[in-house]
Formats: structure tokens, sequence, C-alpha cells
């Protein structure tokens, strides 16, 4: 039984981004908090910190989920990935990022690297979605700027660029 | 904002979360997919002393047919279920049910049993199982008891669960037709129900009909299959009965009025589902 009392910090290990991450945290801490500033991986944004908002979401073992609603304890010997681990090690964008760009899917950013990791996820489980459901997946998010019809092209467009046909 | 803190526990098994149950009672808080536990102790609204987190237990991650029910162990997230490939054969007033349930990305976490634990009284999952007549299957120390959906939610997030004990299970009824229907009403697709009316067409001549968002808790009637002609009648006067109440989203009148609109159009629509 993996116990934490509440007054005591305990180091936590995971991957993240295919390398190994630890670090000391209280029982309470969220892995948001976790991995901005413990770690230093600031690329996943906090907005709401109450599971509204979306900016949050990273994947956890493949599986898209709002990391302010996951406690850093929680990724415990998980894989986390996050935006930083889209681009390749150039830096080159990956195909979502290239079409997020070339459609104007984003403005200010703030809500980019979540929408992006939900669609990660999603297009890996539905390669062809239909535009509905591309608008339910964006239900979970919240951007202040685009007017998410960028957004939905992007994905669009993605979807289109991949090979395997519909099912 | 950031959580007060609490004692974490990760047990190995339903037996020693069990057994941490039984040691702290009401102090403790039991934690799945904590898709509104973590927003309320991020709120501050919950203040446990002390965290059971039961996700990453094996087995009670499971979806198994047994004695004409589904039975969904605690493990097992709201995707998952949607997922399943019997889903839609078995059970289809969940099938249409399940994709209103929060969002995708909130489904990926949330468990089908921490719904029904956390007993919202506009959420969807408990509204089907009560509608089914589905049941809840709690543990302790003291041993298993199972409770009817009827029985287990009592008021607005309030349920008879004894602070000592661990919802283990869901057993929803497997239904024997194609005619249900759901509809929900909300501001913004995935959000809180304003109301959600569920109907199924349980044989030739009965219909069951949910309904979440109006009373303190899912609202079930049995109705002759007869009373659609007069669904209209029947709408009005549940609407009356359960009165509504007034929060955030929607004020009790509104609650009604949707209710009058949105109730006829779920029973003919499960009926020509039937047909
Ligand atoms: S910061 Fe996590 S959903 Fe808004
Ligand atoms: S691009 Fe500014 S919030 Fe979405």
């Amino acid at each position: 039984m993996r116990r934490v009392n509440k007054d005591e910090r305990t180091r936590i290990s995971f991957t993240l981004n295919g390398r190994a991450v630890s670090g000391e945290a209280e029982s309470r801490m969220l892995l948001t908090d976790f991995l901005r500033h413990v770690i230093g991986a600031t690329g996943t944004h906090v907005g709401c910190e109450h599971g509204v908002c979306g900016c949050c979401t990273v994947l956890i073992d493949g599986v898209a989920a709002r990391s302010c609603l996951t406690l850093a304890v929680q990724a415990e010997g998980r894989a986390v990935t996050t935006v930083e681990g889209l681009a390749a090690p150039d830096g080159a964008l990956n195909a979502l990022q290239q079409a997020f760009q070339r459609h104007h899917a984003l403005q200010c950013g703030f809500c980019t690297p979540g929408i992006l990791m939900s669609f990660t996820d999603y297009l890996a489980r539905n390669p062809h979605p239909t535009e509905d459901e591309i608008r339910d997946v964006l239900s979970g998010h919240l951007c202040r700027c685009t007017g998410y019809a960028g957004i939905v092209a992007a994905v669009r467009a993605v979807s289109a660029g991949n090979s395997k046909q519909p099912s | 904002m950031k959580p007060r803190r609490f004692d974490y526990v990760r047990p190995d098994s339903a037996e020693e979360a069990v057994a941490v149950l039984a040691e702290y009672g009401d102090a403790a808080s039991v934690l799945a997919g904590g898709q509104s536990l973590m927003a309320m102790l991020n709120l501050r609204v919950a203040e446990p002393a002390v965290l059971v987190d039961i996700a990453r237990l094996k087995e009670l991650d499971y979806i198994r047919v047994a004695n004409g029910k589904v039975e969904v162990g605690a493990a097992v997230t709201q995707n998952q279920l949607k997922d399943w490939p019997e889903l839609g054969g078995r059970l289809p007033l969940l099938a249409a049910a399940l994709p209103f349930v929060g969002h995708f990305q909130t489904r990926n976490r949330g468990t089908v049993c921490g719904s029904i634990a956390h007993a919202d009284p506009s959420s969807e999952i408990p509204l089907v199982l009560a509608a089914l007549g589905g049941e809840v299957v709690l543990r302790s120390q003291r041993g298993t008891r199972v409770l009817a959906a009827a029985d287990f939610q009592r008021g607005v997030m309030t349920t008879a669960r004894a602070p000592d004990e661990l919802i283990v299970a869901a057993r929803f009824p497997t239904q024997w037709t194609r005619g249900v229907a759901f509809r929900e009403v909300a501001r913004r697709h995935g959000d809180f129900a304003i109301i959600a009316v569920a109907a199924c067409v349980e044989d030739r001549n009965t219909l069951r009909i949910g309904i979440g968002g109006v009373a303190d808790r899912p609202a079930v009637q049995h109705a002759p299959i007869s009373v659609a002609a007069d669904a209209k009648d029947m709408f009005e006067k549940l609407a009356q009965e359960l009165e509504g109440y007034d929060d955030l989203h929607a004020s009790a009148r509104l609650r009604r009025d949707l209710l009058r609109r949105v109730g006829p159009v779920v029973v003919e629509e499960a009926l020509r589902c039937a047909a």
C-alpha cells in the first residue's frame, strides 16, 4: 500500500515524453503544478483548475486527461505525454501542429497545448472523425480567441492527410 | 485553488481499501477518476483528512454479464463502458446516455461508479441506473450488501453508503428492447444537464420514464404504453409534482417548462425506435 502523510514530502517518479523524471511533492500537489514548478515543463497551461477549460490536458498512459484533476502522486509509474513531446527532437512540428499553424487554429495559444493533446489521443483512436465528432471532442475545451473554426479546419486537414481509409 | 492537505493512501486490494475506510470512516473520501472529487478538493468544497485512491485496483476493473445484468466494477471509466462492444446490444439506454456524460477528456478518467457515488441530481448515469431498476454493490468489513438504485440515492449528493463502505460495482439489468430514447438540455454540450429525460419501452404494455435534474434525485415512472397518447398530460402532472429547483444553471420554472416540452418528444422517440 502506497501512503503519503499530509505533512510529508515524497519522491514521485514517472516518464515524461519518454524520459524518466522525478521530484519531491506533497500528497496534495496537482500534476499541473508538479509538471510546471517541480519539473519545469511549462508547456502545459493552467486555466481554471477545476476541470472546465481543458488547457491542462495531457496524456496519461496515452489517454487524454485533465492534469488539474490529477494528483502528481497518481501519475507515479505512468507515462505522461505533454505538448513538449509532440515535436521532433530537432524542433520540427508534427502534422497536427503544422495544421494548427497553417489553419490559424491559435491566436494567443493559451488553450492550444491542451487541445493538441486531446486530438493526439482522439485521432489515434478515430483517424477520420466527422466534423460533429471533432466538435464533440472540442467541447471539452475553451478557447477565448479563435471561435474554433480554425481548430476544426486544422483537425479535418490532418484527418484528410491520414493514410488509413475510414472503416 | 489548491486542495487542503490530506493523507493519501493507495491500497493494493479492495480488501485493504475497506480496511482503510473502516479505520477512518467519515474522514476519508474515495478517489477513483476524480472528475468531480478533485474539482471539489481544488475548490475546497470537500476537505477529507484521508484520500483512498482505488483507480488502480485491477480487481475492480471489469465489465461482466451475469444473471441478466451487466456488472460494472468501480475502476471502470465512462469511456471504457461507452466503448464496450456489447453495450448497444445489452444496454441501449445507457449507450444513448453516455455520450452526454461530461466530455471525451473527462470520460477518459471519470468512472461509472464514481458518478453514481457522487449522486448529482442532474447526472446521467444515476438516472439510467434508476430508470432501469439497477443495483449498487457495497462492500465493507462487515460484509457485502446490494441496494436497489432507488434505495441508494437519497437526495442531492446524498446516498445510503455508510462511511466504511466502498461501492465495488453497479449492476444494470439487461434490456430486451430497442425502444429507448434519451435527451437532455444543457447550456453547453457536456455541461451539467438542466434536465434530462430517459424513456424505454419495457414490454408491449409498459414504458419506463426517468427524469433527472428536476427533483433531488432521479424520478422514475412506470406508465402503460397507452399513456403515450397523452404524454403531454402526464408530463404536465409530473412537472407539477416534481416542482424543480433553482440553481446557478436554471430556475425551477424553466426546469418544469423544459420537462413539459422535452418529455413527450422522448416518449415518442422511444416508441418509434421500438416499432
Ligand atoms: S486548468 Fe484543468 S481544466 Fe482548466
Ligand atoms: S488561442 Fe487564445 S485561448 Fe485559444
